[in-house]
């Protein structure tokens, strides 16, 4: 059945699709290893986070957080932004959005369709001043909503409730998850989900690993982990470079046409590496991984084409995933 | 040979400013030691009191994080590259530490 009542209805239940030419050959009578793609920017605004944004909203609907009418103030310039938007929408709250003034002009455009209001921050300042505009507009509207996805429990129940179940439903044999690791949500939901459900399920996180001008900006001692976090969830933990994202994000779309953002290619890096530990070892592995966003609001860095090294430039000092 | 080590910029100072040293070990908590030698108050900003891995820092060898490869007892071997990052929330950075003192 693929008819919904509204566009909120179709949120989730999307496609798991393998990747016959990406996965590993296996010699002769060797046990096989399969990768398999979750594509999450089947979903209405085009990423994972539409999951969250509507269990958080609803979650605060229930808690009776959020009434009609109100305003949800959410600092954010990603896919978690572009979500929230559009159920705000739908669901009669007002949105308004606290980024950084350089962030691409595509997020900007998508936000500002979708209906949200933005509050830009000097880029100059960097994330002192995001801090310190957040702060200064959090105090002067009081009554204003914040569902803030790094410690929202909500977060990571979507997937608990929604992403989880439908991986073992498709692939009752999946031996490894693997996602990307920024709010933590999708791999605390999934993976401890899948911890329950499948004996000896690996979960595995995949992180960004930023030029240096990102970490430049940062001190050891103001360091940030998310609250949902819990590191016992995970098996293992893998940093990913901007130029094995970006090889990975090429080659999916060169070797199985799938178009899709750099976080994704990221995720992939860490796919492959344990799918040919799994090849070497001898041992039958069915790897998903998540594919959060597709490549389109990434197109207007340059990095889908030129060289690997002019790629890598492109992107350096930009958050990429 | 031996186990490179990159240092991120927060750090250098303990460096003489370098972006890269090389150390020897057969453990992080022995690399630790040996890099304290040559670069003091290095290990002071990655290790705590009680001789945990300092919460906000991150540590990987060949890209895998040591916390679970055995945290300060992880093995190396020469050849191995061990990073040192900053701990950040991918995808949002400065945002986050923004909506962590919206919710405060």
């Amino acid at each position: 059945m693929a008819r919904y009542d509204s566009l909120l209805d179709a949120c989730g239940d999307t496609p798991l699709i393998g990747l016959p030419r990406l996965s590993p050959a296996v010699p002769e009578g060797a046990p096989p290893v399969r990768l398999w793609a979750k594509l999450e920017d089947r979903n209405p605004t085009g990423s994972v986070k539409d999951r969250p944004a509507l269990f958080m909203i609803r979650a605060a609907e229930e808690s009776g957080a959020l009434r009609p009418g109100d305003t949800i103030l959410e600092p954010t310039s990603g896919n978690t932004g572009i979500a929230l938007a559009m159920v705000a929408k739908l669901r009669g709250y007002r949105l308004v959005c606290v980024m950084p003034e350089n962030v691409s002009a595509e997020r900007v455009q998508l936000l500002r369709m979708y209906g949200a209001e933005i509050i830009f921050s000097p880029a100059a300042g960097g994330s002192n001043q995001a801090v310190a505009t957040a702060k200064q507009i959090a105090a002067e509207h009081p009554d204003w909503v914040t569902l803030f996805q790094y410690g929202n429990e909500a977060n990571a129940r979507a997937h608990y409730e929604t992403t989880g179940p439908e991986l073992l439903r498709d692939l009752p044999t999946v031996t490894h998850f693997v996602a990307g690791l920024g709010t933590t949500g999708t791999l605390m939901g999934v993976g401890r989900y899948l911890r329950e459900k499948v004996d000896g399920i690996e979960i595995v996180a995949a992180e960004p690993r930023y030029g240096e001008l990102v970490y430049g900006l940062r001190n050891i001692d103001e360091g940030y982990v998310p609250e949902l976090y819990d590191a016992t969830v995970l098996t293992r933990r893998f940093s990913v470079g901007t130029r094995d994202a970006v090889l990975r994000t090429r080659q999916l779309v060169e070797v199985e046409g799938l178009f899709v953002g750099f976080s994704t290619g990221a995720v992939l890096h860490a796919a492959l590496a344990v799918a040919h530990e799994a090849v070497r070892a001898g041992r039958r592995a069915d790897v998903v991984f998540l594919v959060a966003d597709g490549g389109w609001k990434y197109l207007s860095t340059g990095a889908y084409g030129g060289t690997l090294a002019e790629a890598e430039e492109a992107l350096e000092g930009q958050l990429w995933a | 040979m031996a186990i490179e080590v990159r240092i991120p910029t927060i750090l250098r100072p303990h460096t003489g400013g370098a972006k890269s040293v090389e150390g020897a070990g057969d453990t992080l908590a022995e690399l630790l030691t040996d890099l304290d030698a040559k670069y003091p108050g290095l290990r002071a900003r990655l290790v705590t009191d009680t001789g945990a891995l300092h919460r906000f820092v991150n540590v990987y060898v060949n890209d895998e994080d040591v916390r679970f490869l055995g945290a300060l007892d992880a093995k190396l071997s020469d050849g191995d590259t061990v990073t040192i990052l900053p701990a950040v929330a991918g995808g949002a950075f400065g945002l986050a530490a923004a909506a962590a003192v919206l919710q405060r």
